[in-house]
């Protein structure tokens, strides 16, 4: 699986925004880059990230290959009870990584 | 976009470029303070550092049992935040049984070699620079210090030779940017000093992360010289040379580059 | 190579575009803009009309907060924020980026809601020239606001052989 980082803080207050950070390797191949024949190398890329926090989805985006390499994507999302942030990332060829963190909130 | 810098170098050579003279040691600076701000935030910050995940893949490499032996590196190295704090900092380093310096990503493959009895990891792979970046963040903020090795000086002084010397289509010395006209443009992008603090390095242009030798081919394929396959002992020896020429200055593993 | 019905296999290809936009079919209309040669302001405002359709796109509310002068195209780091109170009553539904002249027009959208709490994404994005990067943001009273910047690309030093 493709390595992932999430950067949320492990404690919050009931109530506040958290900014959460993401970050996945990939190459995210446009599509538009030329072979050494100069055939375009076939498009490769994650096309969405979605946030589920308790299974409840609370984030969507849909990456186009505008997107750098290694996507970077950070979000915020009110803090409302202790419990799991999952993340799960799906792309050209079938791709699907996923990742968790857990949150405790007062 | 090439052309355009050859005739820049063209007219600065015909212009009479004086001669190379060393950047006195308090006016160097790293590469990081040329670049804008917004990529200065992405190398500060490891939650957005791109690097990071290399470094993290590093991390699992370290502790993975490899080769026919069965080892990892952390079976003899144990925790690395320890046992590897500074070594990249005196990077490259003389290895006594080959008779000349070797460069972290060898110093890699050589335990692979005879400590794990696996396989080389070749260069510039996943795998190696992973490793070589996890082992250089454990040297971050701390100063470059190469040894004052006498064994060592032929080396350095063939590293500086290489470095002074006019080679390639355009009769350009690194020397000639880095040390005469470091802070000047070339093509829209300023000149950095050259000095290899942050390697390995996520390069934006590259797409990730890559060595300090795959930089030098870049700048010789923009110099139209003839460059050497990868591990060649030119590239250590000039290593070496710009590691001595930093010396002091800190590691900033992994970096973050335009 | 011109049809039995008169047109040419290049206008057919930006009808059925345009015939598509229309009728919000948008991840269709994407895979058959893929025009090597570049996006075209007509098409990057082709693509905010199949997020829009045909509502006013105001002035303000968005902020884009992008580097004036880019180093390196491959990775520009991008923030675009909402002024919202991102109440069940009043907040951001969604954000769209949309660039000039990338080979197609479409960077990223985003789906919010009141959880969100703030109205911010940041990531990093490619450019491939100077030029001008709009985002808009849909609110859930059904209003369009957008903010647009222009940027310059430079390239980076020494680049890879062959």
């Amino acid at each position: 699986m493709a390595r992932a980082l999430i950067n949320a803080p492990a404690k919050a207050k009931h109530g506040e925004a958290i900014e959460i950070k993401t970050m996945i390797s990939h190459t995210m191949e446009t599509g538009f880059r030329p072979d050494s024949t100069g055939r375009p190398i076939p498009r490769d890329i994650i096309t969405e990230l979605v946030c589920r926090y308790n299974g409840e989805e609370i984030f969507r985006a849909e990456l186009f290959p505008a997107i750098a390499a290694n996507p970077f994507l950070t979000f915020f999302t009110v803090a409302t009870e202790s419990g799991t942030l999952s993340f799960e990332w799906t792309g050209d060829n079938g791709f699907s990584a996923t990742e968790s963190v857990n949150i405790t909130v007062e | 976009m090439i052309a355009a810098a050859a005739l820049f170098l063209i007219a600065l050579l015909g212009a009479g470029a004086a001669s190379a003279a060393e950047i006195p040691l308090a006016e160097r600076k790293s590469g990081y303070e040329f670049m804008g701000r917004e990529t200065r935030a992405m190398q500060d910050d490891d939650t957005a550092n791109p690097a990071m995940l290399s470094v993290l893949d590093g991390e699992t490499l370290w502790q993975r049992k490899d080769g026919s032996a069965a080892k990892s590196c952390a079976d003899c190295h144990g925790d690395a935040r320890t046992s590897m704090k500074g070594v990249a900092a005196r990077y490259p380093a003389f290895d006594a049984a080959r008779r000349r310096p070797v460069d972290l990503e060898e110093r890699v493959n050589i335990c692979r070699a005879e400590k794990q009895q696996a396989t080389p990891l070749a260069f510039e792979s996943k795998e190696l620079l992973a490793l070589a970046a996890y082992v250089g963040r454990q040297s971050r903020g701390m100063p470059i210090d190469i040894a004052d090795d006498a064994r060592m000086r032929p080396f350095l002084q063939a590293g500086r030779d290489m470095f002074t010397k006019r080679q390639g289509q355009l009769n350009l010395s690194c020397a000639q940017c880095h040390d005469d006209n470091w802070g000047q443009k070339l093509a829209g992008a300023p000149i950095p000093q050259g000095h290899p603090t942050g390697y390995p390095l996520y390069r934006l242009e590259w797409q990730t992360l890559g060595s300090l030798q795959r930089r030098l081919r870049n700048c010789l394929f923009g110099m139209r010289a003839v460059s050497y396959p990868y591990g060649a002992p030119e590239y250590v020896n000039l290593e070496l040379y710009l590691m001595w020429r930093a010396r002091r200055m800190p590691i900033e593993t992994p970096a973050v580059r335009p | 190579m011109t049809r039995a019905d008169g047109m040419s296999q290049r206008t057919r290809r930006r009808f059925l575009v345009e015939t598509a936009a229309l009728a919000g079919a948008a991840g269709l209309a994407l895979r058959l803009d893929s025009d090597p040669a570049g996006a075209t302001p007509a098409s990057m405002q082709a693509a905010i009309r199949n997020v829009a359709g045909e509502a006013k796109l105001n002035k303000g509310r968005v902020k884009i907060d992008v580097p004036a002068l880019i180093e390196n195209g491959n990775a520009v780091p991008l923030t675009v924020s909402c002024e919202s109170p991102m109440t069940q009553e009043d907040h951001v539904k969604a954000i769209h980026v949309f660039t000039e002249k990338n080979p197609q027009p479409n960077v990223i959208g985003v789906r919010l809601g009141p959880r969100a709490g703030r109205a911010s994404v940041s990531t990093r994005i490619r450019l491939a020239d100077t030029q001008k990067i709009v985002a808009v943001a849909q609110m859930s009273d059904g209003s369009f606001w957008s903010d647009e910047v222009e940027v310059i690309v430079t390239l980076a030093a020494c680049l890879e052989g062959a």
